[in-house]
């Protein structure tokens, strides 16, 4: 199981949830389980190519998964995981 | 009984002397004024030290611990420096020169001076705990009061920013809003107040600073930054503080701070979150090479629907004056590639890594031009 922190802008798909469970073994089929149980999370994530949007960042642990393996980053059992979009907020 | 002339002709032959050209081009790793407290603050020789002769024996360990330092001493005319230079010989410093015709000769030279920070009564007791910490100082505090730092909005990040840098003395703070106060503003823009609704902000903003600190040099922009007038604006600074309340405010700052090689304190909030990082150009990353494109109008959250707790620009606002201030005196450890989470729900504060993306769009290559992007608009102004 991962643990996945949800960044405000997505929690409305979670309803309201800031952390959810998910047990996958890359970060790719973690979003795909993310979709599956609270639709509209791939589109919200991943562009047309299936690669992750320009705004939003995807960590595992402290690290950019864009200097691990991208989304065949391997989440190990309790990994913590952040979706961190752009916010423009000021 | 000797003269004082024979004496220190005496002296003189048993120190090493140097001039003044040999100085200005060998820039020695210790360089000491020993005069007196008047004449230093008519000017002094940039990046000496200054430690008068009367307190030379009892400073220089703490100062100069190392005794195999290269130092040289001057004065105003070569003789005091002279003696200074037996006395640090006889302390066991064994490569001390004296500078013949001193800080008098220097200045003929034509080579460049410069003149200390003379702080009022005032000054003293108002920044006297800045002063009492080592790291500041009164060459910290001077340097605060020199200091050029642009508030990008006097919004909800841009107030308390901008309280704490006026309060800290930063001297000069240029200020970019090209809004009005509404009452919608006040529940976290502390700059403004009740009595001002419909003033500019940069007014409002003004006001309020000089009123806290009188030191305090407000430079107004009422405009909003666009590729035309982004480059003349920072280019006078020297940290740009992004509190801008829209992407396409954000990433023109990212692209010019590059141009124009001026770090950025960077936050944003939004509800119960916020951001916070530094980007210092071609050091660590920049706000490209976190977030490459912003997002297109449909995938951002819509601004005026969004809400924000008015308390949490203010926790973000301070952390991008703390880090202003680092980054002006130079101390600490600067957020460059960390990227700090803060949750005001959860009253948590988390830390990511950042780095710098060799094939980012605008930082890769230092050597490639900046072509600025006026972005569209992506949702109203709040």
């Amino acid at each position: 199981m991962a643990q996945v922190r949800i960044p405000t802008p997505l929690r409305r798909l979670t309803h309201g949830q800031e952390v959810v469970q998910a047990d996958a073994s890359t970060v790719g089929e973690l979003i795909a389980v993310l979709e599956q149980n609270y639709p509209g999370f791939k589109d919200r994530l991943l562009d047309e190519k299936g690669q992750v949007r320009r705004f939003i960042n995807i960590f595992v642990g402290e690290e950019d998964i864009r200097y691990l393996q991208a989304l065949d980053t391997p989440l190990q059992q309790g990994t913590e995981v952040s979706i961190v979009p752009a916010i423009a907020g000021g | 009984m000797a003269s004082f002339q024979s004496y220190l002709q005496q002296i003189k032959s048993s120190i090493v002397e140097t001039t003044v050209q040999q100085v200005h081009a060998e820039r020695p790793a210790v360089l000491i004024d020993v005069r007196e407290k008047d004449e230093y603050q008519e000017g002094y020789i940039p990046g000496a030290l200054w430690i008068p002769r009367g307190r030379l024996e009892m400073n220089i360990e703490e100062a100069v611990p190392d005794r195999d330092a290269d130092v040289v001493v001057y004065c105003a005319g070569g003789s005091r420096s002279a003696l200074a230079a037996r006395t640090l010989g006889e302390l066991g410093y064994r490569r001390v020169r004296s500078m013949a015709g001193g800080f008098s000769a220097w200045r003929r030279a034509g080579f460049p001076i410069e003149k200390p920070f003379v702080f009022t009564e005032e000054q003293r007791s108002r920044y006297a705990r800045h002063i009492m910490l080592p790291e500041v100082g009164e060459a910290g505090q001077a340097r605060l009061l020199r200091a050029r730092v642009l508030l990008v909005g006097a919004g909800g990040l841009g107030s308390p920013a901008g309280l704490y840098l006026g309060a800290a003395g930063v001297g000069t703070l240029g200020i970019v809003d090209d809004d009005v106060v509404d009452a919608s503003n006040l529940q976290r823009q502390v700059l403004h107040n009740t009595t001002r609704l419909g003033m500019p902000k940069v007014e409002s903003a003004e006001r309020t600073l000089t009123e806290l600190n009188p030191d305090v040099r407000v430079v107004r922009h009422p405009v909003r930054l666009v590729s035309d007038n982004v480059l003349d604006i920072i280019r006078d600074y020297d940290v740009i503080v992004d509190g801008a309340d829209n992407f396409q405010t954000r990433y023109l700052i990212n692209d010019a701070s590059l141009a124009v090689r001026k770090p950025v304190v960077h936050a944003s909030v939004f509800r119960f979150e916020g951001q916070i990082t530094t980007f210092v150009p071609y050091q660590g990353p920049c706000y490209r090479c976190l977030y490459p494109e912003p997002p297109s109008a449909g995938m951002a959250p819509s601004c005026n629907e969004a809400g924000v707790l008015g308390v949490l620009p203010g926790v973000m606002g301070v952390l991008q004056a703390t880090e202003t201030i680092k980054l002006l005196l130079g101390i600490g450890q600067t957020l460059v590639g960390r990227l700090l989470l803060y949750d005001a729900l959860r009253a948590s504060i988390r830390e990511l890594r950042l780095r710098r993306d060799p094939g980012c769009v605008v930082c890769a290559d230092p050597n490639k031009p900046i072509k600025l992007i006026d972005y569209e608009a992506f949702c109203a102004r709040t």
